[in-house]
């Protein structure tokens, strides 16, 4: 199918941006790699009177590190941050999960700032985003505030973002300690959606064993899912198998995932425990053989 | 509100061109209507299948999820443009030998995103290969001989193994 007709601006500046959202309000949606919003156009399952295009605004697309803090603008391309050196050093997660977005020229196209703000219950970086509790630069006209991640993501495609305020950027903080992440996933394909996936961030002591455990799951609810229980048992417990069967089940009870075409809630359930058995596994591993 | 007609200038295949469209009108329409290059193939209009890949300033993207005016400006290839190209000529040559069409719907997608795939991965092995072209759909093949058919590709490029 075709859009339906629509008006298109390309504001070249930020205050053009936000003007033109204060302007048009809920009548207008951004349009950032257009990876997630053309497709919705094209099926008219939304049918916005006015496209404000983000692609001419360069402000917008930017990297930098303060500190081991990366800030990553909301028009940075998804390949662009998958290739950033300063990505795979100050974000090490970040850049793990970047190939799992989706086809290469989906990546090539798609913004970081994009996937994020359009928050489907399927996608990768909010669940990275919460696993190393990111935050949210949003700013509208004449203001700015940020937004922790644990409160950014609501629903499916929901967000905390109000009407006439543009997520500016994300800032990743760097982990204090010895940190060591992991991303894992389960889908039908190596790119693309996925069925569950899980992003963890553990804080390893010199004797080896876990001093702090951040998971977040994807795909096991309308929002990624922080496993506090799990980590739980990942600090307290000995180290060994059975504390890392007890933290995937206690995962697994944690989540209340929905059934649907691609898989039973019961699935995603144990997969969810698997992976993050997985995950821990690889983190442990790495760190043994390095 | 008027929905006004837009210019849209890209240079496709090192050729530039000017047309007035709406904006809403889908760069894989520019490209088949306006200027009458209909090797881009539509297969899903949204951004699943790859039929329409072209290459957009030197990157792969999909047609079907860019509106012509966003990318106004722009450098496109299409499918019509690396028959040109002398250089790339094993990339079909190889889908020729090894049978990797059958109907070919798929095809020019599947050989704009080998362009890319072995520009960034020169000497891939199955497995990356399988990876690579793991996002275009052909609904004939089986893939079997696509992925052969890369495989031969990578040898046979200039600066390749063979
Ligand atoms: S037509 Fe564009 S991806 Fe299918
Ligand atoms: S050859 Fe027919 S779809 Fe691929």
């Amino acid at each position: 199918m075709k859009p339906a007709p629509f008006e298109y601006v390309s504001p070249e500046s930020e205050e053009e941006v936000l003007d033109l959202l204060h302007q048009h309000g809920d009548d207008a949606r951004l349009l950032a790699g257009g990876q997630s919003l053309v497709p919705m156009l094209n099926l008219r399952i939304v049918q916005p009177e006015v496209i404000i295009d983000l692609g001419r605004c360069p402000s917008l697309a930017f990297i930098s590190a303060e500190n081991g803090t990366l800030v990553c603008g909301a028009m940075t391309r998804q390949m662009t941050a998958e290739r950033s050196p300063a990505v795979r050093e100050n974000c090490p997660l970040l850049a793990k999960a970047l190939p799992y977005l989706g086809g290469t020229a989906h990546r090539n196209r798609g913004t970081v700032g994009g996937t994020l703000a359009h928050a489907d219950r399927l996608a990768e970086l909010p669940a990275v985003a919460l696993a190393l509790d990111a935050e949210f630069i949003a700013r509208k006209s004449g203001s700015e505030r940020m937004i922790a991640a644990a409160d950014f993501f609501l629903t499916d495609l929901t967000t905390a973002l109000e009407e006439g305020e543009m997520l500016h950027s994300i800032r990743l903080p760097r982990a204090d300690g010895n940190h060591h992440t992991a991303f894992v996933e389960v889908g039908n394909r190596r790119h693309g959606f996925a069925i569950v996936g899980l992003a963890a961030a553990l804080e390893i002591a010199a004797d080896g064993t876990v001093a702090g455990a951040r998971l977040a799951a994807m795909g096991v609810g309308a929002a990624p899912v922080r496993l506090h229980e799990a980590e739980q048992i990942l600090v307290d417990g000995p180290a060994g198998d059975d504390t890392l069967r007890a933290a995937g089940e206690a995962a697994a009870q944690a989540i209340d995932p929905d059934d649907d075409i691609h898989a039973s809630a019961v699935y995603r359930r144990r997969l969810t425990s698997t992976l993050v058995r997985r995950a821990v596994q690889e983190i442990l591993g790495n760190e043994a053989g390095s | 509100m008027s929905f006004s007609k837009v210019e849209v200038r890209l240079t496709v295949n090192g050729t530039e061109y000017v047309r007035s469209v709406e904006p809403r009108y889908l760069l894989a329409d520019f490209l088949r209507h306006e200027l009458g290059l209909t090797g881009t193939h539509i297969g899903c209009e949204q951004g699943v299948c790859g039929a329409c890949t072209v290459l957009l300033d030197g990157r792969t993207a999909r047609s079907c999820l860019h509106f012509a005016v966003q990318v106004s400006g722009s450098e496109v290839t299409t499918i019509e443009g690396v028959s040109a190209d002398e250089s790339l000529k094993p990339i079909q040559d190889a889908f020729h030998h090894n049978h990797a069409l059958q109907c070919g719907y798929c095809t020019p997608g599947f050989v704009m995103t080998t362009v890319e795939f072995l520009k960034d991965n020169p000497a891939p092995d199955e497995a990356a290969i399988r990876r690579g072209l793991t996002n275009n759909v052909c609904r004939c093949t089986g893939y079997v001989n696509i992925i052969k058919a890369v495989a031969e590709a990578a040898d046979n490029m200039p600066g390749g193994e063979g």
